[in-house]
């Protein structure tokens, strides 16, 4: 290329401010101001308009009776919605489902993950191979794989079905249904957390732990006190955002069991009221129950365990 | 597999000082920790595709590689239109929401990476909360609205959240590659004689185009993957997408096998994803990290 020419001219005043530079602004930073509003502009009007308004709109229809048989019937009814949400056995049920859901793949893909991640950091062989093929799970689309953990656990269709003794379908059962459920997600979704931690343990320096060898630190005790916690910041990152997405598991349950024998999550009680009872209203309050659960959890991961938000300016 | 090709571990064989034993049977371990990992990785995709090539009678069978192949299962999904109409619906819904997101959050992420504006850090931590919002809050309201709109079961009503959600994605993405962009480069090109305009287009945008493309692919593949808004939003074949249609074949009377339909349609889709991952292996690692964990 004829433009490579090596940077003479020293670094712009524009771009380099210090932060806590209290000095007026100039000419320069006031239209630097208003440039990046104008560039945030369109994404932050799509964002907002898209969630804060929809947002805003089920708030209201969840505080009115709002069945679609009866359109002409709706009226304000107050909190009744979510009375009649937290007062059901059934909203607790996919609560307490999703709730394993979360807990389970998520403590199982962090000590995979964290395992992959360990494998792809120091395998000697093949480090590019695997990093190829556990991107096949991550990129693949939730329903496909489902579908083919479906198969594979329905007697007459699957391979795994068939190693178990015979008459077993365990997509049929209360306990096997969630656990088939609690798979899919991992399988999907360890990748993802396996790649967020090789991140981070990429960060730890080789030296610190050469010099723990020397010392006759041994491998556990390098790993806990040296690695976890240079890693933190890449762990809590890595679980929070994973939480939070299983929390709103969906897809797999969808596919896999239809939410039968008990294995509905709060997404797909909310989906079943809209489209099956056709209730807007009662389906507007579980809707945002699961928002602001959603909310508290973020909340807490950020507040309590110090997880950085990531983008967040660390100077 | 490929255990198979590591070879025995002989010692003395290599005149290291260290035995080659020990190096072998460490190869041996890895070979056979990375094949575990490989296999686990794509079973499931290769069980749709072997029930995706077996005959109706064949599907109950359980045998990995089918004993009576046919490719009349994927004659099937191609000659109706349930299925071309939503492969269509699928490339087209995808493509434009993750042309408009890139082109926004660059936009956007420009901005983030060079300029000192208030409201950087509300910007951010928006973005952050729509990321992790859950698609099922929206579904209610925006079923409401779109039918209220006549954006109910058209691709603006998908385009439209799918490039919500890609926002945020775009923007930790392509803030994290813009940063590593060395900008002083487009002064440097000024001082020589280029105008802005040639210090922008041969300087600036080809440093910028790798993130770009990386952003394009995550983004795109998010589109993609969408089944909560695509079951939700739309009704017909005129928009919906093909994770929402393999959904609709079960029920549908005109496959007679619906297991070897679904099958075939899964493995069409997830084509262009196998092809994502092997051509852009790396970038999509670097994407997919840059974003999360700051280095």
């Amino acid at each position: 290329m004829t433009t490579a020419a090596p940077p003479v001219e020293p670094a712009s005043p524009a771009g380099r401010h210090k932060k806590g530079e209290t000095a007026p602004l100039s000419e320069g930073a006031r239209a630097e101001r208003r440039l990046g509003l104008m560039l945030c502009a369109p994404a932050v009007i799509v964002m907002a308009a898209v969630t804060l308004y929809p947002v805003g709109y089920a708030i209201y229809l969840s505080l009115e009776r709002y069945d679609l048989r009866f359109p002409n019937a709706s009226k304000f009814v107050g909190f009744a919605n979510y009375g009649t949400v937290l007062s059901s056995p059934i909203w607790w049920q996919a609560f307490l489902v999703t709730f394993i859901i979360t807990i389970a793949s998520v403590a199982v893909e962090f000590v995979l993950g964290m395992a992959l991640a360990f494998v792809m950091h120091r395998a000697i062989v093949g480090r590019g191979l695997v990093r190829t093929f556990i991107l096949i799970p991550y990129g693949i689309v939730t329903v496909v794989a489902a579908y083919g953990w479906k198969y594979a656990w329905t007697p007459d269709t699957g391979y795994l079905a068939n190693l178990l003794p015979s008459g077993n379908a365990p997509l049929t059962h209360h306990v096997s249904g969630l656990a088939v459920i609690i798979l899919a997600e991992i399988w999907k979704t360890t990748p993802f957390m396996a790649l967020l931690l090789l991140a981070g343990m990429a960060l730890v320096p080789e030296e610190l732990l050469r010099a723990a060898r020397v010392d006759g630190a041994t491998a556990w005790q390098r790993f806990t006190k040296i690695m976890l916690p240079l890693m933190k910041p890449a762990i809590l990152v890595a679980l929070l955002f994973r939480t939070l997405d299983a929390f709103r598991v969906f897809d797999n349950i969808y596919v896999l069991t239809s939410g039968a024998n008990n294995t509905r999550s709060v997404s797909i009680l909310g989906y079943d009221n809209l489209f099956t009872a056709l209730n807007l209203g009662v389906g507007s309050a579980v809707s945002i129950l699961l928002f602001i659960t959603v909310a508290i959890l973020a909340f807490l991961f950020i507040k309590i365990f110090g997880a950085a938000a990531p983008g967040q300016e660390v100077d | 597999m490929s255990t198979v090709t590591v070879p025995a571990p002989r010692a003395g064989r290599a005149a290291r000082p260290t035995g080659s034993s020990t190096d072998n049977s460490r190869l041996l371990a890895w070979t056979t920790v990375n094949t575990v990992i490989i296999v686990v990785s794509i079973v499931p995709v290769l069980w749709l595709l072997s029930l995706s090539f077996k005959t109706p009678a064949s599907i109950p069978d359980s045998h990995f590689i089918p004993r009576h192949w046919t490719l009349e299962n994927y004659r099937g999904i191609f000659g109706t239109s349930l299925f071309t109409r939503a492969l269509l619906n699928s490339i087209g819904i995808a493509l434009i929401s993750t042309f408009l997101a890139v082109l926004l959050a660059s936009m956007a992420a420009y901005a983030v990476a060079r300029l000192r504006f208030p409201g950087k850090t509300v910007l951010v931590g928006f973005a952050l909360l729509i990321s992790v919002f859950p698609q099922i809050s929206l579904v209610n309201p925006l079923f409401n609205l779109w039918r209220e709109l006549g954006l109910f079961d058209t691709w603006p009503g998908l385009i439209i959240p799918y490039l919500t959600f890609g926002l945020p994605l775009g923007i930790y993405t392509l803030s994290a590659f813009f940063r590593e962009i060395p900008w002083d480069l487009e002064k440097a090109a000024q001082v020589d004689g280029a105008t802005p305009y040639q210090a922008f287009v041969k300087v600036i945008a080809p440093l910028a185009a790798p993130g770009m493309v990386t952003t394009a692919i995550l983004v795109f593949i998010q589109c993609w993957n969408d089944f909560v808004f695509a079951i939700s939003l739309t009704s017909t074949n005129r928009s919906r997408t093909v994770p929402a249609a393999i959904a609709f074949f079960s029920g549908a009377s005109q496959f007679a096998q619906p297991i070897g339909s679904i099958a075939a349609a899964a493995v069409i889709i997830t084509i262009p994803i196998i092809l994502f991952v092997l051509f852009f292996q790396r970038r999509i690692v670097a994407g997919l990290t840059s974003g999360a964990v700051k280095g």
